[in-house]
């Protein structure tokens, strides 16, 4: 519990922040050292987000209560407070609804016992890398009494997990391709088959966590402190702290960022304004064809694929999560590639309002509601700020990001002009979106910096929050409309 | 409705017939078509009583009170033609189509019916065998979005136009009239996502009404290119808009966000009243096509409800909870309380409810596989047919008559057991009344008015379900629960040596009268103790025997009941009045709601021959008393001779221990528990003690288990328990987790049902396995208000956010109290449990100085918490932490008592480990 206590003393004190408190520590550490031989271990990352300079973070709790009283709350009810709770910090109401979300997922009554509930959401994180969550939640699967042995890999699991993993790896990669048969085959009345409310329990939980892990990756969450990577027992080289310090905007560079940032792309945001009000003017006069609206979400989805993703230039170091997953090769591939066509998901035939609430609420009460309201509060979620200008009407948007995540999931809206996208996101932030929704664990800092620069950390982290609903919701239909068609 | 001119009873007569539904007593009514010849008007029941109703002002009935005259008075002009000669027939029959379909839409003459989908626009003509194609109005090579329809509407006016909703927010309305292919003729592109509804005006020719997932509705003309008003919800997406059937002017929309808004179509600014009918989007809405007050919603929330609009405020008057959301809902035809729902997701059925009786459905169609998507009445006057389609691509005409009953199937029969053995029974009338041999009601069947000479089509009403209700009393001794409650309260589980506890335990038992379990304990303390403790003489010297409780045994005491639920109150009366009143038949009208309230002693009737079922059944338990009486001799005789030879300082008490069982040791397994360790040494070893000191003592744990189950199964899961508590790890192995989980949560729910939450705590917290003890972590929050503020503390439980306050602070230290709080109820000053319990011994007034004077009844309840606040806080320290800011927790299910409460029950340990204060 060292590390809980720690962040409690965050809480209250709400002038230090976390560095500053280790910083103190190790001002201690050699006195300790002196007495008892005790090695103390020294946080690596300074603060939650590696993109983020941590005192930014820390300020928005410091000056909200309300944000402050949700992080006591969460700190009540799971004993510690995660870094990407603290990153969300910046929007507390979604934070609150997330919270609430996730800890009905994990704690309250499901179909799902406890253990198996924290080692599906290892598999979910393992399939896109993304060792900080499932570090958090080896933790907690052992804590809840899971087998360790599990945790040796898939094959150690029972398995009946075992033949969650192929749904697993199409859901996060491709889930188009999910279809009735792999629900019928998880379901058939076997030794180890699953019950319609357990799958729809591991579904939503595979979903959860399949794009948590690309908000991890979006935000650069950094390892919580008592996991691997979040410490060293190195003692600090006065240098090496101060390159750290540097590298992460924490200090004195961030004055000199800005004023670069703002000179190179001056103007990026009255652009994009400019935009948005040209569309909404001209939207009544030009009538586009059926054909030309068409051809506009074919030309967006294959452009979608065009966006290079993948500059494999940081690697993220990982705990060996691979060993939870299988075949590593299967990655996303692009929606629709020549020769394999799928059809387009029409939102109008399937959409989660009507059906995908029902069923969810149907198998595993109140979490449809649950999700429901989640999925509002990050569509609907607006300040009407961009960047320093107030009173905008961001809807635009907001709608063409979420509609765009889930075009490259070959989710269509027919009543989208998906010329709009094209307008509104430049390259750099599609090439952002397309990395973290798709591949989430190639995200790097250049990326999170080379988009909307302007743009403050919050607003982009309320991005964030948007392509991560945006890609759960997408992952969930298509798991959904294949159990529905399972069931009639 | 038709259009009907009753003149007088007389005149009624001499045409034609209604029927009446025959339990519920009904008006007979009689009328004449204006224009055409007789015309049967309908038989249910339910629509008699609603036209007879003064409540319906618009209505076609009118009472004019004793000489029976009714007056009808023609209202629409729109209604032309009457059944009688344009008869529609046909048969359940249905269609594949070549895609699924989303809506449907029949024109006027109940001939055609229009199908459409995303990939499917065509018009079927409805023959009497079969459906034909007559049209594709999907054409062209490469179909525009505008072909995806989200909803289809025919013009019930003009039988060639209809107009459609498209998912990419178009509307667009069709004229077959055109000579040419693609009839489309008008195309509206004002809305900005997609359309879901279009409905026209019923009367008015030109005006359509759109609603979109935009959240605006727009009117538009047919005769001019673009909408004429533009309606703001001002909150979500509309879901459905329809245009009242009788207000010209009005229409209602439903919203995603649960609101349903009225609006007048001559005023787009504003609408005139909003009301929330559901949690979750409002799917859809309908009015009634007779009532014009009553709107009918449909929505996520799986609830049909319908709404009287006529006053200020929309009244829920009937709500109908289904399995799955609500995807459309449509009035019946000519059935004042029917209305037909499909679901949007997972369940394929087409339901017709009756309002009244929204629990089961009153029919159901059951052919579709997959969605049904749109269900429409063929022909506004009809109530026998009706049109769906379905996601599973296929078009279906369902016959009223084909429709599946549940209610057939269902099981109407209930059983259930009270707190003190009472047992309550309902069922079927008839099974009953076959039986029983009951008399009949003086003067008569009532309930069967004998003016009626036509029976009513007995298809067309819900199956009348009478039921008696019986109540069995168990008798008075084993009644009494008493020793329940004792033992309960008197037995120790844990906190002494075991010896002791046995001890204690069977002394209670013997105190209360049961000598067996008396002399269990004391078995099971020589069974499981250290031999050296075996000369230590045992407290329990029964004097007499006893018997246990019976709890099969019941005297009959009948409450007979009769539910008639598809009436309601107010149609009765109306029968009433325009009967005869003062002729006892009307009284049989009166449901049952009345007869309770004493103006029909209904009940005294009803079972006549109680006392003859009563005899039989004491006469049943006399015999059975006698037959266990004369078991109880022989084995007295048997036993003892055996028991006399044996030297051993203990036997006095094994002989007793006999006695004491020998009641039972007639080849009932319980005997044979109690007994066989006995015997069993009896017969092999006369002359050495009982048993050596050596016998391990699983040696007994296979008796010890068939005990604990005898007495589980007789109903004494209380001794089984016990036991198993006091044991502890000596039987536990012995017996499987699900049986103990199962004697668990069977004491523990009796003794919650009793109110001892101490021991029912004290029970859970020595309980083993986790599924029991887990019930001590689960709901252990208690929302509490700021006692300054009033508002509710949402942080921590002392001290509020918002006035920033001490909310609980002890009157006797002054400080923040974050544990136990108790307060006097009177004048609502309290402290920490010590410190309030050390002042009350020096003072009986509060201690806060308000001058109230505690009520004695209040310090007692503390002189009996003494003891049991050691426990507290026991307990208290077990939680820990976490009790201070959450643990304050009442019962579950029990909320907090209001103050007028007695002052002794202030005080109870919840099952969640603290003092709740009520």
């Amino acid at each position: 519990m060292r590390h809980a206590t720690a962040a409690t003393e965050t809480m209250e004190n709400n002038s230090f922040t976390v560095t500053d408190l280790y910083k103190i520590c190790t001002h201690c550490e050699r006195l300790s050292k002196k007495d008892s031989g005790v090695r103390i271990p020294r946080p690596l990352g300074n603060g939650p987000s590696r993109f983020i300079p941590e005192k930014e973070i820390l300020q928005i709790s410091k000056v909200d209560p309300r944000t402050q009283s949700i992080f006591e709350d969460a700190f009540a009810a799971l004993g510690r407070l995660d870094n990407i709770s603290l990153v969300m910090g910046f929007h507390p109401q979604y934070l609150e609804s997330f919270l609430r979300t996730q800890h009905y997922l994990l704690q309250m009554d499901g179909p799902l016992s406890l253990h198996y509930r924290h080692y599906i959401g290892i598999m979910a994180a393992a399939r896109h890398q993304c060792s900080y969550l499932v570090n958090l939640h080896v933790n907690d699967f052992l804590q809840v009494g899971g087998d360790p042995k599990w945790l040796n890999g898939l094959d150690g699991a029972p398995q009946k997990l075992q033949a969650l993993g192929e749904l697993n790896k199409i859901l996060a990669h491709r889930p188009w391709l999910l279809t009735k048969a792999h629900i019928e085959h998880l379901l058939k009345a076997e030794e180890h088959s699953w019950s319609l409310a357990e799958l729809i329990h591991a579904v939503v939980l595979l979903t959860h966590y399949h794009s948590l892990a690309s908000f991890t990756f979006g935000c650069g969450i950094t390892p919580e402190i008592h996991s691997d990577g979040g410490h060293t027992f190195r003692p600090p080289s006065v240098s090496q702290y101060w390159v750290c310090d540097i590298a992460n905007d924490n200090g004195h560079g961030n004055d000199l960022e800005e004023k670069r940032g703002s000179h190179q792309v001056s103007g990026e945001v009255e652009v994009l304004m400019e935009r948005m009000k040209l569309l909404q003017e001209c939207r009544d006069e030009e009538e586009a064809s059926q054909e030309e609206m068409a051809t506009r979400f074919e030309r967006e989805k294959t452009e979608s694929m065009l966006v290079a993703t993948a500059e494999d230039e940081e690697c993220v170091p990982s705990r060996d999560v691979s060993r939870h997953f299988e075949d590593p090769s299967y990655g996303y591939k692009d929606f629709s590639r020549r020769g394999e066509h799928v059809p387009t998901f029409r939102v109008q035939d399937y959409s989660w309002e009507d059906h995908g609430y029902s069923l969810v609420n149907r198998l595993y009460p109140d979490v449809g509601q649950l999700l429901d309201e989640k999925f509002q509060m990050a569509y609907n979620l607006t300040y009407n700020t961009m960047a320093m200008h107030k009173d905008v009407d961001t809807s635009m948007l907001r709608r063409a990001i979420w509609n765009y995540i889930h075009c490259m999931f070959g989710i269509r809206y027919d009543d989208y002009d998906y010329g709009e996208i094209n307008q509104l996101l430049d390259r750099s932030f599609k090439v952002y979106i397309k990395t973290m929704v798709c591949s989430p664990e190639k995200t790097t800092k250049r990326m999170y910096e080379s988009f909307w620069r302007q743009f403050q950390h919050s607003e982009k982290v309320h991005v964030n929050l948007l392509l991560m609903e945006a890609r759960m919701q997408a992952e969930l239909l298509y798991a959904l409309r294949a159990i529905t068609r399972y069931m009639t | 409705m038709f259009d009907i001119d009753v003149h007088s009873l007389a005149v009624c007569l001499s045409h034609v017939v209604l029927g009446v539904s025959t339990s519920v007593c009904h008006s007979l009514l009689w009328s004449n078509l204006n224009q055409g010849p007789s015309v049967i008007i309908t038989q249910d029941s339910g629509e008699l009583g609603a036209l007879s109703s003064p409540s319906c002002t618009s209505g076609k009935w009118r009472l004019r009170g004793p000489p029976l005259l009714f007056r009808a008075m023609e209202k629409m002009s729109r209604v032309t033609t009457a059944l009688g000669s344009s008869a529609i027939s046909g048969r359940t029959m249905f269609c594949h189509l070549d895609a699924p379909a989303n809506a449907i839409s029949v024109c006027r003459d109940a001939t055609q019916v229009v199908v459409a989908g995303r990939n499917i626009f065509k018009i079927y003509g409805l023959e009497e065998e079969q459906f034909v194609e007559k049209l594709n109005l999907r054409v062209g090579r490469k179909p525009s979005l505008n072909f995806s329809c989200a909803d289809v509407m025919w013009h019930q006016m003009e039988e060639n136009l209809l107009a459609t909703a498209a998912t990419n927010g178009a509307v667009v309305t069709w004229n077959l009239g055109k000579p040419s292919r693609n009839k489309q003729d008008q195309l509206f592109t004002e809305h900005k996502r997609t359309v879901n509804k279009v409905c026209f005006h019923p009367t008015e020719v030109y005006m359509l009404l759109s609603g979109s997932q935009d959240g605006y509705m727009k009117c538009f003309d047919l005769r001019k290119k673009e909408s004429v008003s533009t309606f703001s919800g001002q909150s979500e997406s509309v879901r459905d808009v329809q245009f009242s059937m009788k207000d010209y002017f009005t229409f209602a929309a439903s919203f995603e966000n649960g609101n349903v808004q009225l609006w007048d179509i001559r005023r787009p600014d504003r609408y005139e009243r909003m009301f929330t009918a559901h949690t979750g989007p409002v799917f859809c809405c309908d009015w009634h096509p007779d009532d014009r007050g009553w709107l009918a919603t449909g929505g996520r929330d799986k609830m049909v409800k319908v709404w009287d609009m006529t006053t200020n405020r929309a009244k829920e008057i009937y709500c109908v909870q289904t399995i799955a959301s609500v995807a459309r809902v449509k009035w019946r035809p000519e059935r004042k309380w029917h209305l037909a729902t499909c679901s949007m997701m997972v369940d394929h059925n087409i339901y017709v409810w009756d309002v009244r009786r929204p629990f089961i459905p009153f029919a159901t169609f059951e052919e579709h596989k997959d969605v049904t998507t749109g269900i429409v009445w063929r022909h506004q006057h009809d109530p026998y047919f009706l049109l769906s389609g379905s996601k599973d691509s296929t078009l279906y005409q369902h016959m009223f008559k084909d429709a599946s009953r549940p209610v057939d199937r269902a099981n109407p029969e209930g059983l259930c057991f009270g707190l003190f053995g009472d047992l309550a029974f309902a069922a079927k009338e008839s099974l009953i009344s076959g039986d029983a041999n009951r008399k009949p009601y003086p003067g008569g069947d009532r309930r069967y008015p004998i003016f009626f000479f036509k029976k009513p089509d007995l298809t067309e009403q819900f199956a009348h379900v009478s039921s008696a209700l019986s109540v069995f009393e168990s008798s008075l001794e084993s009644r009494r629960m008493d020793w329940f409650v004792k033992t309960a309260r008197l037995y120790l589980l844990s906190g002494k040596p075991f010896a002791e506890l046995c001890d204690h335990n069977a002394k209670v038992a013997k105190e209360l009268n049961r000598p067996q379990v008396s002399t269990t304990w004391t078995m099971l303390r020589i069974m499981f103790s250290d031999p050296a403790n075996l000369s230590t003489p045992g407290p329990n010297h029964i004097g007499k025997l006893g018997t246990l409780p019976l709890m099969n045994s019941f005297s009959m005491k009948e409450m007979g009941t009769e539910s008639r639920l598809d009436r309601s109150k107010g149609e009765s009366r109306q029968d009433n009045i325009h009967l005869e009143p003062g002729n006892s038949l009307i009284n049989s009208n009166n449901d049952e709601n009345e007869e309770t309230e004493g103006s029909e002693g209904q009940a005294e009737y009803m079972f006549g021959d109680a006392e003859l079922d009563d005899d039989d059944l004491y006469s049943m338990e006399h015999d059975n008393q006698a037959a266990e009486e004369q078991e109880y001799t022989l084995p007295q005789e048997a036993f003892p001779l055996r028991h006399e030879i044996m030297d051993n300082p203990s036997a006095p008490e094994h002989l007793q221990q006999d006695k004491a069982d020998s009641p039972h040791a007639s080849g009932n397994e319980a005997e044979v528990t109690c007994l066989t360790p006995i015997e069993s040494f009896s017969l092999i070893s006369i002359s050495q003690p009982l048993f050596s000191p050596h016998l391990p003592v699983h040696f007994f744990c296979p008796v010890v288990r068939e005990m604990l189950s005898h007495y589980a199964e007789q109903g004494d899961v209380q001794m089984a328990v016990s036991v198993l508590i006091v044991l502890g790890d000596r039987i536990r192995k012995e017996i499987d987790d699900l049986t103990q989980e199962h004697w668990y949560m069977s004491y523990i729910d009796l003794l919650q049902r009793f109110e001892l939450w101490n021991v029912s705590n004290e029970v859970i917290k020595l309980s083993t396995c986790s599924a029991i003890t887990c019930l001590n972590q689960t709901s252990t929050t208690l929302h509490v208000n700021c006692s300054n503020c009033k508002r509710p503390m949402s942080n921590r439980g002392w001290i509020c956010d918002r006035c920033h306050q001490c909310a609980s602070v002890c009157a006797v230290c002054h400080h923040v109290v974050k544990g136990l709080f108790v307060w006097c109820q009177g004048c609502s000053h309290g402290g920490h449990l010590e410190h309030v319990m050390n002042w009350l011994k020096s003072s009986s007034h509060c201690p806060a100085g308000c001058g109230h004077l505690w009520e004695p009844a209040f310090r007692e309840s503390f002189a009996k918490l003494g003891e049991r606040s050691i426990a507290v806080e026991d307990q208290h320290q077990d939680l820990g932490g976490t009790m201070e800011e959450h643990s304050l927790s009442p019962q579950k299910g029990q909320p907090p008592t209001p103050s007028n409460h007695s002052h002794q029950q202030a005080f109870q340990l919840s099952n969640q480990n603290c003092c709740v204060v009520y």
